[in-house]
């Protein structure tokens, strides 16, 4: 009998992936599942957040990707190693924040030194789901070598989606797989993944419209920006990520920005913040909880206390009554008129 | 038989069961551990890894915020 090959395959989540999982599964290779944590993933902790979000499944599609496909799933934490891809791509950036083509060739990387680190489990070559021409940066036929050489995958990178448009690898080569039975899928059309997903029986599956991450999100990028510009340095800790998926961001001046709950699950994931940030939340009506990331003084109390008050159900009362806690510094009680509407500014919205 | 206890709180998924994976890769089959979570998806995520890995979840609750789930280390 042949000798059984074994592959890691990088999992989004999607149905890309997954379908280059399958393909090899028919052709009897062993496949395992790899997926990289960056922090700024779809997946996962945005479930933990808004009410909106309580009917959905709270599931991480990684996970049930793999489920379906009955393989292991390996999760790695990349959020430190992630920040010099995202601050200094070398490729440069997609239509917002995304280093889609540096981003692809670190989780190739990674995956290379992934399986040397694991050679005792004997895995020869790694796959990706990706499909030439599919996505604007990193998936083009002139970046898809370079996602192999400057990986150093070079030619143990197989793609099972769109492998006859590409030269042979060394899975290809050796017979460890039968080129004929690959793809030659290109292009941004759907209808090809979703005709072999059929045939494989595969009726669920989550395709995400943009890319697997909030950094293809333009809303999301503009707030990321906007904090490296008011902090004067391009970092980010982890909270940092995660504030920014979370309420409304207003800043009105460049000193500090606010942000405040949109409804009452993400007051209560701000709440968990309130050790790190002052906060801000109204005492004598209902109303959101509020963080301040960035430097309040004294006297822009009453301008953060009135436009906190302007998102509760005091919006239309003479006063309303706040408390207003800087940690270590002082916790005190602002008696404000909420601000007009019309008074909060356009131009203050991140 | 040997019980270990990580400490998951206020971390957001994925990251407990990262935490979890990686404690478990030093432990050896037959050990439990108590993951304390307050992150609600790790009630469904914990459980699908360990389904996927060969492990067992051998006990999970929830209360107020926090939640424990036990995992026994599969072969
Ligand atoms: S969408 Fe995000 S995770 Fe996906 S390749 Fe681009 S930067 Fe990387």
């Amino acid at each position: 009998m042949a000798q059984q090959h074994k592959a890691v395959a990088l999992i989004s989540g999607g149905l890309d992936s997954m379908l280059a999982v399958r393909v090899m599964q028919e052709q009897g290779i062993e496949v395992e599942g790899i997926n990289f944590f960056t922090g700024f993933c779809v997946e996962g902790h945005t479930h933990a957040i808004r009410n909106q979000d309580k009917n959905k499944p709270k599931r991480n599609n990684a996970l049930w990707v793999a489920e379906q496909l009955g393989i292991k799933l390996h999760i790695v934490d990349v959020i430190e190693e992630y920040k010099d891809v995202l601050l200094n791509p070398k490729h440069g950036y997609g239509a917002n924040m995304n280093p889609c083509l540096d981003c692809k060739i670190f989780m190739v990387g990674k995956a290379v030194e992934w399986v040397k680190e694991h050679h005792k489990d004997g895995f020869d070559f790694i796959i990706t789901g990706e499909v030439i021409g599919q996505r604007p940066m990193s998936q083009r036929s002139d970046t898809m070598p370079l996602v192999s050489e400057e990986s150093g995958a070079e030619d143990l990178l197989l793609r099972p989606l769109c492998a006859k448009n590409l030269p042979e690898t060394k899975p290809e080569r050796e017979g460890w797989v039968d080129r004929d039975k690959l793809y030659d899928f290109h292009g941004r059309n759907r209808k090809p993944q979703i005709a072999l997903a059929k045939s494989f029986g595969l009726n669920d599956f989550a395709s995400p419209a943009g890319g697997c991450c909030f950094l293809t999100d333009k809303s999301y990028s503009d707030k990321l920006v906007d904090l490296w510009q008011a902090r004067n340095s391009r970092d980010y800790e982890m909270d940092d990520i995660m504030l920014l998926k979370v309420g409304r961001h207003i800043r009105p001046t460049p000193e500090f920005k606010l942000i405040i709950a949109r409804d009452a699950g993400e007051s209560k994931f701000l709440e968990g913040y309130r050790k790190q940030f002052a906060s801000i939340y109204s005492t004598s009506h209902s109303g959101p909880m509020a963080l301040v990331d960035g430097d309040l003084e004294p006297e822009q109390y009453q301008l953060a206390a009135a436009i906190v008050a302007r998102y509760g159900k005091g919006r239309s009362a003479d006063e309303v009554e706040l408390s207003l806690t800087i940690p270590d510094r002082t916790s005190l009680t602002i008696k404000t008129a909420p601000m007009e509407t019309q008074a909060v500014m356009q131009e203050w919205y991140v | 038989m040997n019980r270990e206890q990580l400490d998951a709180r206020r971390l957001l998924c994925p990251m407990p069961v990262i935490k979890a994976q990686n404690r478990i890769a030093s432990m050896q089959p037959g050990d439990e551990l108590d993951v304390i979570c307050t992150d609600p998806g790790a009630l469904n995520d914990i459980p699908a890894w360990a389904r996927i890995n060969g492990h067992e979840v051998v006990e999970s609750h929830q209360h107020d915020d926090e939640i424990r789930i036990t995992v026994r280390v599969g072969a």
